[in-house]
């Protein structure tokens, strides 16, 4: 056994209106091929750029909100590269004083109690665009006919979008905690508006970098060789690449091998990582500061305005459940990984009226366990919040015993049919007439003479047989405590 | 008259205009005529807009005529002027000089281009450079050699050579050059004209095509110090487009003058005085070969002394072993005509200055490296038609496309940035750049002005540097300094050498300084009598056929 050391970075397009240093709408998804652009952005001669303060506004909402100390004076760089997507032959970043520095996120660790993930570095930078290579010309055909054929087309519309880098720690140690690190930042990105967190769209983008290490190396403060693993395009995506890792290096290292220093690409449909690049090919970006802007000088109290502006953050909410809401800590934790669930819960409690802890145990029990085996998100559910709160009422109020109630949540979900529609379309109403079930339970007695006298005679773990023939009889929907109480009387009568 | 109308200065033709003597039309006419009787020797131009200029004169010249009150229209309507092609104009060729853009056409225009043409001003064409400015005698130009319109087997400097040459040769009224280390300047001086490089952020750069961002800057050539301060006004200012340039405030710099205005109330008319004598210039250098002794003009200084309380400084560090003989004596006795003028001569010393060389060929060939990363083909450009795959496309059009000097800079700044030299060549220069600047800070700090040559030399003959790159380097030794501090200078004639070729005086000033070398340069500028000499230009060249002719936005 190897312990595991996962660090990423992940690249989060903001949500601003423009891109990052140009006037160009930002809103570029399904626009036509090079749309989008204008002479800064295609790099003309003679063009500069222009900082998009929205965007810088957005990076240090992130930041505050991951508990990182903001410069006050930082510096953007050219990293130096060539690729036709990539229009000046540098992309604008921040190298050497970042924006935001030194924070932490707080996750729960593998072994159940709250872990810090730190966040070396959030910075600000400008996306590329995108290269499509077409295959390569069939045998026998002419250019002219597939004048795309072997080539690379170019889409510059996505080229200068705002994008924010995160930076964390190697503070991972399993590809579970890296994918609860990822829905969480994913659920303060959107609670500050500033990413939509649609990984399919590549509005983030998820690098990983993990080393293996055996206790030894651990307890020496050593680490193993570091394989970063790009193209993965789903939060699945990030944990399947994981485990494989894992799997593949330990092999690796059990077989008394090395590791080799590379870059491997996930390939979603063979499911395991192949090699991109190796470590001799990796490139010197010849990072230096952009001359073209000058340092970004941020006042303190400009900062502190943002920070007033932030909305209430995952961890506060979940503080705010347990406060005033009586939720244990883990029920609180989990409403709160994701905005969408909290929001859902709030808005059920809020029609419910009653204790938040019911409806808590209805979520994170019944309805969770629904959401899993279903594979779908809370917000693709076919009925509405106070339409759970319903149901607890028609729990609350006998109509149907706990047990009805979750197969009518089943039948929720599956539907989107109201609870007291299904209650009543399948007469799934409790039996709460005590003349109703004397009535049963006497005929019960009655052809079982045998079991009677047994009982009577001291054998009283016979009850629950009683009870369960009653709930057998009434097809479940039996008022359990009433039966209890009167199959007790009638027999201790 | 008309035949001699491209003799004027920007401010003798803005007098004109207004009192109706002439139009924009003839004025812009006459230059024209002038280009195609002596670009075919001096090639100061690469591309030509001769319809789009004299429909802007028409336009200007409907603008004067339906005036109330012509004297409040801005100098530079209806005025014809060259731009360097590192600056873009709409719908106009923009070649940089360069095989890789040769077939350009910028779609935008800078900055500067909107604020000529908001004054109404006549741009006539594209004028010749050093490929994208890296060179100091624009033979690097992947067209052609500009040539000195005092000798045309002589250098015009560079890279701003096509601008300083046009203007020398009156083939426009004035134009517009970049100096990222003396680019102005240095053929300024090289071809009688006075050149202004202003403080870094003066001027938008938007839409100048980047050399070293942090060095470039855009700056005036003009026939005298009226018109510089006249078109620098034109063009300063902040852009948001550009977030380097300065808000701070422009000065009246014609004003500053010290006596435009007052003098005769009409502004730009400062010399009406002598305004006629455009029509007697013909015979300027035949007759005065010894002037270089500078005393013959200190004869016509004015009597009121105009810099009194100007404290100006002489930095031991800028008069060195290996200068041309009568570069230093020209300059020196252009100092000392500034203390009959009234300045208070301090001399000064920027220890740094010998480092200036070094820092500039390593900070500028860095922002260099990446600034020419852009040109691959892709989007515009030079693509060449052999490449099958796109890192092929990538090598054969840069290879294909860029000049050795441009290929030697570009590895030269991509070494200096590299992993591993970084700190010891990028980051060292940047930190005695810091010193450099210092070195500036306390010298302005006892001194207004600071006074110095522009080049060590005058022009050097075509192809007498151009196979050595240091010592073509070294004719920027007395500029860059400058550039890598951020602050302000100028070139102002100040005499000849034996052979008759004109030598520059630099005034230095400290940073939004530009006022106050402008009102130096014109004091000495009006108590000598340098600007009278014109070179002759003949029009027995052969015919050279690079020039374009192409109609850029109306
Ligand atoms: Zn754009």
């Amino acid at each position: 056994m190897y312990h595991v050391v996962i660090g990423m970075e992940l690249h989060a397009q903001l949500q601003t209106q423009s891109k990052m240093f140009c006037g160009c709408s930002a809103d570029y998804w399904a626009a036509p091929p090079n749309s989008h652009v204008c002479p800064v952005c295609l790099a003309m001669p003679g063009v500069l750029p222009v900082i998009n303060a929205k965007a810088v506004e957005q990076t240090v909402r992130a930041g505050l909100a991951l508990n990182c100390q903001i410069a006050p004076f930082s510096v953007f760089a050219r990293k130096n590269y060539h690729y036709p997507d990539l229009p000046k032959g540098y992309q604008i970043s921040q190298y050497e004083l970042p924006l935001c520095h030194d924070g932490w996120l707080l996750i729960e660790g593998e072994d159940g109690q709250p872990k810090r993930i730190g966040i070396r570095r959030a910075h600000l930078e400008e996306d590329t665009g995108k290269s499509i290579h077409v295959g390569p010309l069939g045998p026998g055909s002419e250019r002219a006919d597939h004048p795309t054929d072997g080539a690379t087309l170019i889409d510059l519309n996505r080229a200068g979008l705002p994008l924010l880098e995160i930076v964390t720690e190697a503070d991972m140690a399993s590809g579970e905690e890296a994918y609860r690190y990822l829905v969480k930042l994913r659920t303060i990105l959107r609670t500050l508006g500033v990413n939509s967190g649609d990984m399919e769209k590549g509005a983030m983008r998820c690098e990983v970098n993990l080393s293996l290490r055996t206790a030894e190396q651990a307890a020496a403060g050593q680490y193993g060789v570091k394989v970063e693993v790009k193209n993965l395009n789903s939060f699945k995506a990030v944990r399947d690449s994981i485990a494989y890792e894992i799997q593949r290096q330990t092999a690796v290292l059990d077989g008394g091998r090395a590791v080799r220093q590379v870059t491997m690409g996930w390939d979603e449909n063979r499911r395991c990582t192949v090699v991109q690049r190796g470590k001799e090919s990796s490139e010197d970006y010849r990072y230096f500061p952009e001359p073209d802007l000058p340092p970004l000088e941020l006042s303190r109290a400009w900062v502190e305005g943002v920070r007033a502006s932030l909305p209430e953050l995952p961890d506060a909410r979940a503080a705010r459940f347990v406060r005033d809401c009586g939720l244990t800590a883990r029920d609180a934790a989990l409403l709160t990984v994701e905005r969408a669930v909290a929001d859902w819960f709030e808005a059920a409690v809020a029609a419910y009226g009653g204790a938040p802890r019911e409806v808590a145990n209805w979520v994170t029990g019944q309805l969770f366990a629904l959401l899993k085996s279903e594979e779908g998100d809370i917000a693709s559910l076919p009925f509405q919040p106070a339409e759970l709160a319903d149901l607890i009422r028609l729990v609350d109020a006998g109509t149907i015993n706990r047990n009805t109630g979750k197969k009518v949540l089943e039948q929720m979900v599956a539907t989107g049919q109201p609870p007291a529609a299904i209650v009543e379309a399948q007469g799934l109403a409790q039996l709460s007439d005590e003349a109703d079930l004397v009535q049963v339970i006497d005929a019960l007695l009655a052809a079982n003479p045998g079991e009677v006298a047994k009982y009577r005679a001291g054998k009283t773990s016979l009850l629950g047989w009683f009870m369960g023939q009653v709930m057998k009889e009434t097809r479940g929907k039996a008022n359990p405590d009433l039966v209890r109480r009167l199959v007790t009387q009638r027999l201790d009568g | 008259m008309s035949d001699e109308l491209f003799r004027l200065t920007i401010h003798q033709a803005a007098g004109l205009l207004r009192r109706r003597e002439i139009t924009s039309v003839e004025l812009t006419q006459a230059v024209l005529e002038r280009i195609y009787a002596v670009d075919n020797a001096v090639r100061a131009y690469l591309s030509l807009m001769p319809e789009a200029a004299l429909e802007r004169a028409a336009a200007a010249d409907c603008a004067l005529a339906a005036a109330d009150d012509p004297a409040s229209l801005p100098a530079l309507l209806g005025i014809p002027l060259a731009i360097k092609d590192v600056i873009l104009v709409e719908g106009a060729p923009t070649t940089c000089g360069s095989k890789m853009l040769e077939d350009f056409v910028s779609p935008f225009e800078a900055t500067v281009i909107g604020k000529l043409r908001a004054a109404g001003a006549v741009l006539l064409g594209k004028t010749n450079t050093d490929e994208f400015a890296m060179g100091s005698s624009t033979e690097n130009s992947a067209f052609v050699a500009t040539r000195n319109p005092w000798d045309l087997s002589r250098v015009p400097g560079g890279s701003s050579g096509g601008s300083a040459a046009a203007v020398a040769a009156d083939e426009c009224l004035a134009a517009l050059g970049s100096d990222t280390g003396g680019s102005v300047r240095q053929p300024a001086a090289l071809c009688g004209v006075v050149g202004i490089k202003p403080t870094y952020g003066r001027v938008s750069r938007y839409g100048l095509t980047a050399f070293a961002s942090s060095l470039d800057q855009i700056g005036c050539l003009t026939k005298d110090v009226t018109d510089a301060a006249l078109l620098l006004h034109a063009i300063a200012g902040h852009d948001p487009l550009d977030s380097t340039s300065m808000d701070a405030p422009i000065p009246d710099y014609a004003a500053a003058l010290g006596l435009a205005r007052s003098e005769t109330g009409q502004s730009y008319e400062a010399r009406s005085e002598t305004g006629q004598s455009f029509g007697a210039l013909g015979l300027a250098r035949s007759e005065t070969g010894q002037s270089y002794e500078t005393s013959v003009a200190l004869a016509g200084l004015r009597p009121s002394q105009p810099l009194h309380g100007l404290r100006v400084g002489v930095p031991r560090e800028y008069f060195i072993d290996g200068m041309q003989p009568e570069v230093e004596q020209a300059v020196r006795a252009a100092i000392d005509a500034l203390v009959s003028l009234g300045a208070e001569l301090r001399e000064i010393s920027l220890p740094h200055t010998q480092y200036a060389l070094p820092v500039y060929y390593l900070i500028a060939p860095a922002e260099a490296s990446a600034n020419l990363a852009r040109y691959d083909g892709v989007r515009y450009g030079l693509r060449h038609p052999d490449a099958q795959t796109m890192w092929e496309g990538f090598k054969l059009s840069r290879g294909a496309g860029f000049g050795p000097e441009v290929k030697r800079r570009i590895m030269l700044g991509a070494y200096a940035l590299s992993a591993g030299y970084y700190d010891a060549y990028y980051l060292k220069a940047q930190q005695v750049r810091t010193l450099l600047k210092r070195d500036f800070d306390l010298a302005f700090q006892q001194v207004d002005v600071i006074a110095a040559p522009v080049s060590p030399t005058t022009a050097f003959r075509v192809g007498e540097k151009a196979d050595d790159p240091m010592s073509m380097y070294l004719a920027d030794v007395f500029t860059l300094s400058l550039n890598l501090a951020g602050n302000c200078g100028l070139s102002v004639p100040c005499g000849f050498d034996l052979q008759g070729l004109p030598i520059g005086l630099q005034l230095i000033g400290p940073a939004f300084g530009e006022a106050a070398i402008l009102r130096a340069a014109y004091a000495y500028e009006q108590a000598t009598d340098w600007r009278a000499r014109r070179p002759v230009v003949g029009e027995r060249w052969p015919v050279n056929g690079k020039r374009r002719t192409v109609n850029g936005k109306r």
